[in-house]
């Protein structure tokens, strides 16, 4: 059991990553690029959550009929993602601050129509 | 490049990864079943070396305490950059921004979604101040809570519009509270040296399992990234309500 639910994880993480790559590959509006990029990012999620995953162990909070100092799933993979979730809304917000930039300059969201690189 | 040619090396690249996956997976199950020394570690002296009982934030705040500032301080500089991007010739932006104000005063939610809207911000508030200040007992603490307390801003917005939004939330206040939440983390880290103890050593005295005192340091740096997130949040909220009222008030 405890097999066939991390192997669905990591065939999760890779599909979400594919997917989301796919996305930033064929986009053709900044917006969607962005989204695209969160989705892609998602799979660090479930990769990380799979990683720490511990069949038939409790979460790591030791209360509730968890006794303290007894085995649980890994709480420093936990740590990185949840912090790293708060912070990857900020930063699409920075992406999106950009694109709004962009379409100011040039009037355009298509990335395929974006000329600003002028030396 | 030409799209097709995009396509062609992503699924090139795509190819890859599956294959590299296929090759590791074996061993990347092996790895599943190795249980993590670290981690082992962490479950077992959280609650007899800090008297905490959410293993998650003792890490967040604690063990690992130096890494959540690097994360910190990407949050930090993303709002500061988004800032910074969205930001125009201040004077006329304000003309515009009041003349679509102007317009829209008429044109807003019935009064009855107006006042669930507003009945739910006291609810917020407490829910997500909780959430800040229970990081070390329950799952929780600065990051997920300061969301909470910026969606009440949020809420605000929806419920009374930009105007009220811009009258009960000040720009400088809030710009003083995410600053004052980045500094304060690095503070307390500091307190420290004045014990000779390096950087980010929990010194404040542990108290009782269980209570909202415990963890020491914990719950204070838990408070100021709550303080961080929420102040962060709610200033993108500001710049882009702008940006989207400047637009308007072009057209």
């Amino acid at each position: 059991m405890g097999h066939a639910f991390s192997y669905a994880g990591y065939v999760t993480a890779i599909w979400l990553f594919l997917i989301g790559l796919y996305g930033v590959v064929t986009s053709r509006h900044l917006v969607h690029l962005c989204l695209s990029l969160t989705v892609l990012q998602a799979s660090t999620y479930v990769l990380f959550t799979i990683i720490g995953f511990r069949p038939g162990l409790p979460a790591p909070i030791f209360t509730d009929g968890v006794t303290p100092g007894s085995p649980a799933v890994d709480p420093v993979v936990q740590a990185l993602m949840l912090t790293d979730i708060v912070v990857e809304a900020t930063v699409v917000a920075l992406l999106l601050a950009i694109t709004v930039r962009i379409h100011r300059r040039s009037g355009t969201t298509d990335p395929n129509q974006v000329d600003m690189m002028r030396g | 490049m030409t799209p097709k040619w995009r396509l062609i090396v992503f699924f090139i690249g795509a190819a890859g990864i599956v294959c590299l996956f296929a090759l590791v997976r074996a061993p990347v199950l092996r790895l599943n079943e190795f249980r993590n020394r670290y981690a082992q570690q962490i479950n077992t002296r959280t609650f007899a070396e800090r008297n905490v009982t959410d293993a998650v934030s003792a890490v967040n705040f604690d063990y690992r305490g130096f890494d959540t500032i690097g994360e910190e301080f990407i949050l930090f500089v993303s709002v500061l950059g988004s800032l910074v991007l969205l930001r125009m010739a201040e004077e006329r932006k304000d003309e515009i921004l009041l003349d679509a104000l102007d317009r829209k005063r008429d044109v807003g939610p019935s009064d009855a979604t107006r006042l669930w809207i507003l009945a739910m911000i006291a609810p917020k508030l407490v829910f997500g101040v909780y959430i800040v200040t229970h990081g070390q007992l329950t799952p929780g603490g600065g990051f997920q809570g300061g969301v909470i307390l910026a969606t009440a801003a949020l809420i605000l917005y929806l419920g009374e519009g930009f105007a009220v939004f811009r009258d009960v939330l000040s720009h400088t206040a809030i710009e003083v509270g995410e600053a004052a939440g980045a500094g304060a983390f690095v503070l307390i880290g500091m307190l420290a040296w004045f014990w000779r103890r390096p950087f980010l050593t929990n010194i404040l005295p542990l108290g009782k399992s269980h209570e909202l005192t415990s963890g020491g340091t914990m719950a204070l740096i838990s408070i100021a990234t709550g303080l961080e997130v929420a102040a962060g949040f709610i200033l993108l909220l500001y710049a882009f309500l702008q940006e989207n009222l400047t637009i308007e008030g072009e057209e």
